[in-house]
């Protein structure tokens, strides 16, 4: 015989009530989300549809949208320029930081792993501004005299400022999803003999690999919408980048520069939304692949 | 374990606000049961992003001498300021450039008044080199080169400058962002209205960070209020052509309006103003309004 679910009547109220906001909380995220994308779209859409020529924003890489008599709006150099800057930190970012995760996770005693712990979100506490000044005046000295750059406000110095701003996520998630591992699968694999290293690469990397990618796009995704720091170390300049040591400007940046003196309702300021949906559509692309590849992962 | 961590951010978060509101609502009502005393005739200031820095200082210096009026300050734009004041919503309009002839006829038609001009300062742009670059004179011709589309400058030796500091002898040109007050009247004294400025500077975001990285970039150029100096960098003496005397910035050239790179800064008020808004402006143009114009960097009407 079947066990009937109990009625609403027999549960207590104030379970009902927090199951209502809960489902609440749900439903407003995907609100807010739907919300901030009608906005930015909205603001945005009379002259995307009715203007814009959408060959020449992607290709382009003239950048004038203040010039008197010959106003051109081309994104390509920022574009590029947030690719570079983003994979560029991506590089120094990822094996640092699942490097130090399993070193917190594996190696650790339980003491100095939560020193760490401490420590490591201490620097995901630091504001985006910080880094960007330290990228001004330290990073760019350092770079001058490393590299004998003419001036140290490149590519290289803004991706350095946010490889140190996505390493505390990257590891913190990283790190997690290590420890969520069973511990049965370590003593497992060292029953049968295998030592540490393999351990690690053979068991506990393919094991945790959903939550190691989640790590890393989501390192990425802080790297991509960043702003304040890339505005003040990458030097802000349209530029294709062609060597780590070039000055670029990112879409981000552009955004924050010069959405607060633009006419409101006006084409530069149209245009400044159109890079706002392109960054939620660059956005949305990085967040879908990711989910394919996870979904690949547990099918595969 | 990751719901915990979001659990934590969002409690702390949420903390954060609520102490953020108590604190503003109650240093709020100390401020209105102070204002409600005395009660003020408000004097509402709009325009100038140049300007608003000043705008500001001279607000709150006045409200700090006088007990009846009170100025309020907001920033947008020169264009924003006159539009406003066409409207009739606001007192005094702040404008770093001069009010065009149909704006004041549009001011006429709607609001009755024309608008009353002021000028209540000068804004002097110096051309900024590093302190160990030999360079010490430049015409506008030649900064029209540097920063302009398609301009034949590029490296130091064409300016018969022996940059040794500057190993690839490059030019690095440092600018402002493409909608600052400062970088369109750069761009229109170097290059009047029908070119545009070379892609590939370095668009900074502020007065201050253009004058912070020339003084640390041998091989850069760029350009400030003349207030801005530090002991890192060299302003240099301009000339409208190679022919004519090279003149520093200076408060004297600015004055003399021989140092081709200034500008007049603008107030105006709608109609001859009177009450509040004359005292005001009067205060403004008097020494003692003057020279929160010299300490913001700005040049005052007359040397004290």
């Amino acid at each position: 015989m079947r066990i009937q679910p109990n009625k609403a009547t027999n549960r207590p109220f104030s379970e009902t009530v927090i199951e209502l906001f809960i489902r609440l909380c749900g439903i407003s995220s995907i609100l807010f989300v739907f919300g901030i994308f009608f906005f930015v779209f909205k603001e945005g859409a009379s002259f995307l549809f009715n203007g814009l020529n959408l060959s020449e924003f992607l290709s382009s890489e003239e950048w004038y949208p203040t010039s008197l008599n010959n106003k051109r709006y081309g994104t390509l150099a920022l574009i590029l320029g947030t690719f570079g800057v983003t994979s560029l930190a991506m590089l120094m970012a990822v094996p640092f930081g699942l490097g130090a995760a399993i070193f917190v996770s594996e190696f650790c005693s339980p003491k100095l792993r939560e020193t760490f712990k401490i420590v490591i979100e201490f620097l995901a506490a630091i504001p985006s501004v910080v880094w960007g000044f330290i990228g001004l005046t330290l990073m760019n000295q350092l770079i001058i005299q490393v590299f004998n750059a003419p001036i140290g406000l490149t590519m290289l110095n803004g991706s350095i400022m946010l490889a140190l701003m996505s390493v505390p996520i990257i590891v913190s998630i990283a790190e997690d999803s290590l420890k969520a591992v069973p511990d049965s699968y370590r003593e497992a694999a060292e029953a049968l003999g295998a030592t540490k290293w393999q351990v690690i690469y053979r068991v506990l990397l393919p094991a945790a690999k959903n939550g190691l990618l989640a790590a890393v796009l989501l390192g990425a995704a802080r790297s991509i919408g960043e702003t304040m720091a890339v505005l003040m170390a990458t030097g802000h300049s349209v530029n294709i980048p062609t060597s780590p040591l070039s000055w670029i400007r990112t879409l981000t940046a552009t955004i924050a520069a010069e959405l607060g003196e633009v006419a409101r309702g006006g084409e530069h300021y149209q245009v400044l939304f159109i890079i706002g949906i392109l960054l939620f559509t660059i956005t949305f692309i990085v967040n879908l692949i990711a989910d394919l590849v996870i979904k690949g992962i547990r099918q595969g | 374990m990751y719901f915990r961590k979001n659990l934590i951010i969002f409690i702390n978060l949420i903390a954060f606000v609520c102490i953020n509101i108590l604190f503003g609502c109650s240093s709020n009502s100390v401020g209105d049961s102070g204002s409600q005393n005395t009660k003020r005739s408000i004097i509402r200031n709009k325009g100038s992003d140049t300007m608003v820095n000043l705008a500001q200082a001279w607000a709150e210096e006045f409200n700090d001498l006088s007990s009846t009026i009170s100025v309020e300050v907001a920033g947008g734009g020169s264009g924003t300021g006159v539009a406003a004041l066409i409207n009739g919503t606001v007192d005094i309009a702040n404008c770093s450039r001069q009010i065009k002839e149909k704006e004041k006829q549009l001011s006429l038609e709607n609001t009755g008044k024309e608008p009353i001009e002021y000028i209540v300062g000068y804004d002097a742009l110096a051309v900024y080199v590093h302190k160990d670059n030999p360079i010490s004179q430049v015409t506008i011709g030649q900064l029209a080169e540097i920063y302009g589309e398609d301009g034949g400058i590029t490296k130091w030796k064409q300016l018969d400058v022996a940059n040794s500091k500057c190993k690839s002898d490059k030019i690095i040109r440092i600018s402002r962002q493409s909608n600052s007050g400062t970088f369109f009247y750069f761009r229109e004294a170097l290059l009047g209205e029908h070119r545009d400025f070379e892609l590939g500077s370095l668009d900074l975001h502020g007065s201050k960070d253009v004058v912070e990285v020339v003084g640390r970039t041998p091989c850069a150029i760029g350009y400030s209020g003349m207030g801005y100096a530090t002991e890192h960098v060299k302003m240099l003496k301009v000339s409208i052509d190679e022919n004519a005397p090279y003149y520093a910035p200076n408060l004297d050239n600015v004055i003399a309006k021989t140092y081709p790179i200034a500008r007049p800064l603008y107030m105006y008020s709608l109609g001859v103003p009177n009450g509040a808004a004359k005292e005001y402006l009067d205060w403004i143009l008097s020494d003692d309004g003057q020279k929160i114009v010299e300490k913001l960097g700005f040049v005052p009407l007359t040397k004290n």
